[in-house]
């Protein structure tokens, strides 16, 4: 039983990275029509900046949760002016291209520059060791990674559902020809979205510096799961990201732990059964599966 | 841009040139192509040469669905990957010549084909990309585990060149290079069919208008399977030819860099041309060569910037630039003599 629990509280944690960045996904994808292949990458940067902050500045975990995502946002600015929006009127999967060939340079620079083997990171005091809840032995850290990535999709949740600046990016998000038939500027919001979205992957990757081995290579898997997130939980569902993020996180976590040999395989083939059995995905909408 | 836009948009980079074709042309291009293929491995070091036609041919199977059914597929390797391993394998345990464990490799990746296939035509777009690139990922990692038939991150090694016992070619990549050359010749020629066959035409029109291709009463799902089938079987053969030239197969070929590279092949080269696959691989391969030999570590900088600048800058490819300035001229000379272009119906699109 509380095996179980380990693993349930593990896969949580695990799977709140691929919800935060499940959800800068989704919302770049509802706003631009952009999958954002370079997703991992940022979340990579993430993780990379967090280690080198702590090592050059001495900024530690809480500073990072802090500045790491305004860095990325302004990164994620920068990207979009110089880059994505000479493509966005075009067939979306020019900006899939586009975001792939940057992940490869990306990915590349970070190596040059980092090498290829793990940057350290040392957490700070207060989250090491193990907390004993009613019997069962927890790592302390791995709780507070979801209840810090559950407050942050509450807070997003909170932002899209009751603010005026939400609810244009959700209704963006969700039914952008309505939302122009209703005389929004959906083309104003393109920017801003495409760096909130990058800052929620850079935060998934502050959140995993200390948990993860921080290498070049970190992201590139990671951003295939994330596909395979997305069209699990529907893409351009918000909800779908999130509740599909944390399902693929305990996936891995039991396979792990039950099947370690399939453990990666197990995350395909739930995508494959979804495929199957609901096309468009957990949260899709049927017009999403054209 | 917005959801609209994601369900058929062609992903056309050269738009349909009003011209119609030069049977004349086509026979100069062929010829010239031929005379090239043979006399590569005299100008470029053999097993290089095998590389660039095996990889052209990847591009060309690519590009059958990419340019012609509007498909992007982000996950070939798995294709070329596993064809690779069980061409090594057959080659491996039966000692067969090497043609027949290439037939057995493309077969292989035709059978592997049809379910990740029938799940992925079920999304098209860019929905079609990612489920085929996460679909490749899975193979990647049974490749990764299954490592007492694959070998693991150690690969496949000693894969054996056996050739009737025709030594030359068994031993030298010179000779090998002539004795692989006609699988690969016979799949750049069987891709030509395929896109120029009224199933091909179907294919298109699918790119096209997919709700009028199905008010028609075409089958699209079905279609779009037979298309992705048949280009995985075409990949297949590159892959197994790679693999045997090789006498290697690395779990990189499994890998979603390599489905990468060859979608930049294709689209350097010119998507939906055909040609532009050789041309991609030309490039490709002799670029990543040169900066090999130079010393330059970190050819994923240029590969990722030449992607970028491609897709920003020159998303009709070099053979698709050349094939539209070439029509483009044409069609000029032809409206100031003034003739009626009404002669040239239907011919449409030029591909």
């Amino acid at each position: 039983m509380s095996a179980v629990l380990q693993y349930v509280v593990q896969g949580l944690a695990a799977g709140s990275f691929y919800a935060l960045a499940a959800l800068g996904l989704a919302v770049i994808f509802g706003v631009l029509g952009v999958v954002n292949f370079a997703h991992g990458a940022f979340y990579m940067l993430g993780a990379v900046a967090t280690a080198v902050l702590l090592d050059t500045l001495g900024l530690t975990l809480w500073w990072s949760l802090l500045v790491v995502p305004v860095l990325m946002f302004v990164f994620g600015v920068v990207v979009e002016r110089l880059l994505v929006q000479w493509l966005l009127r075009l067939d979306p999967l020019y900006n899939l291209l586009l975001t792939f060939g940057l992940t490869l340079v990306l990915v590349e620079l970070v190596k040059q520059r980092y090498g290829v083997s793990g940057l350290p990171y040392q957490l700070p005091g207060g989250l090491t060791g193990r907390v004993d809840l009613a019997g069962v032995v927890l790592p302390r850290y791995q709780l507070f990674v979801l209840l810090f990535s559950v407050a942050v999709c509450v807070l997003v949740w909170l932002m899209m559902t009751r603010t005026r600046v939400g609810m244009i990016v959700r209704a963006s998000t969700e039914k952008p020809e309505l939302a122009r038939a209703l005389g929004i500027n959906v083309g104003r919001w393109v920017t801003p979205v495409f760096g909130f979205g990058v800052a929620l992957a850079g935060l998934a990757g502050v959140l995993a510096a200390p948990f993860r081995a921080i290498t070049a290579d970190m992201g590139n898997n990671f951003a295939i799961i994330l596909f395979a997130v997305v069209v699990i939980g529907g893409l351009g569902s918000i909800l779908g990201a999130v509740v599909a993020g944390f399902l693929v996180g305990l996936v891995e976590a039991f396979g792990q732990a039950y099947a370690p040999t399939f453990a990666q395989i197990l995350i395909f083939v739930l995508m494959a059964l979804i495929i199957l059995v609901r096309p468009a995905g957990l949260f899709g909408r049927k017009e999403a599966t054209a | 841009m917005t959801q609209s836009a994601v369900t058929e948009a062609p992903v056309t980079g050269a738009d349909a040139p009003p011209a119609g074709r030069d049977p004349k042309v086509r026979w100069i291009l062929l010829a010239a192509g031929l005379v090239t293929a043979l006399a590569l491995p005299w100008f470029v070091y053999p097993p290089v040469a095998m590389d660039i036609v095996a990889l052209a041919l990847f591009a060309i199977a690519l590009d059958i669905l990419l340019g012609y059914a509007g498909l992007l597929s982000f996950g070939h390797a798995a294709f070329w990957g596993s064809s690779a391993y069980v061409a090594g394998l057959i080659a491996t345990h039966y000692g067969v010549p090497f043609p027949v464990a290439v037939v057995g490799g493309a077969v292989f990746a035709m059978i592997l084909a049809i379910p990740i296939g029938y799940m992925s035509v079920r999304r098209s777009g860019i929905y079609f990309a990612m489920v085929t690139l996460a679909f490749a990922q899975m193979v990647y990692f049974i490749g990764y585990r299954w490592s007492d038939l694959t070998g693991g991150e150690n690969g496949l090694q000693g894969v054996p060149r056996s050739f009737f016992g025709i030594e030359l070619v068994e031993t030298q990549s010179f000779y090998f290079y002539y004795a692989a050359l006609p699988i690969l010749l016979f799949g750049m020629w069987a891709a030509w069919r395929i896109v120029h066959s009224p199933f091909g035409r179907v294919l298109v029109s699918i790119r096209d208008n997919t709700q009028r291709a199905r008010a028609l009463g075409y089958e699209v799902e079905k279609y779009k399977l037979i298309a992705f089938v048949l280009s995985a079987g075409l990949t297949g053969l590159a892959g197994g030819v790679f693999a045997i030239s090789h006498g290697f197969v690395a779990l990189t070929e499994l890998h979603w860099s390599t489905s990468g590279d060859v979608v930049l092949m294709t689209v350097l080269g010119g998507i939906g041309t055909l040609w532009g696959g050789i041309v991609g691989a030309f490039l490709t391969v002799m670029l990543a060569d040169y900066l090999a030999s130079s010393g330059f570590h970190g050819i994923d900088l240029v590969t990722g910037a030449v992607f970028v600048l491609v897709v920003l800058l020159f998303r009709r490819g070099v053979w698709g630039t050349v094939r539209h300035q070439w029509l483009a001229r044409r069609l000029r000379r032809r409206s100031s003599r003034r003739s009626p272009d009404s002669a040239d119906p239907g011919e449409g699109t030029g591909r």
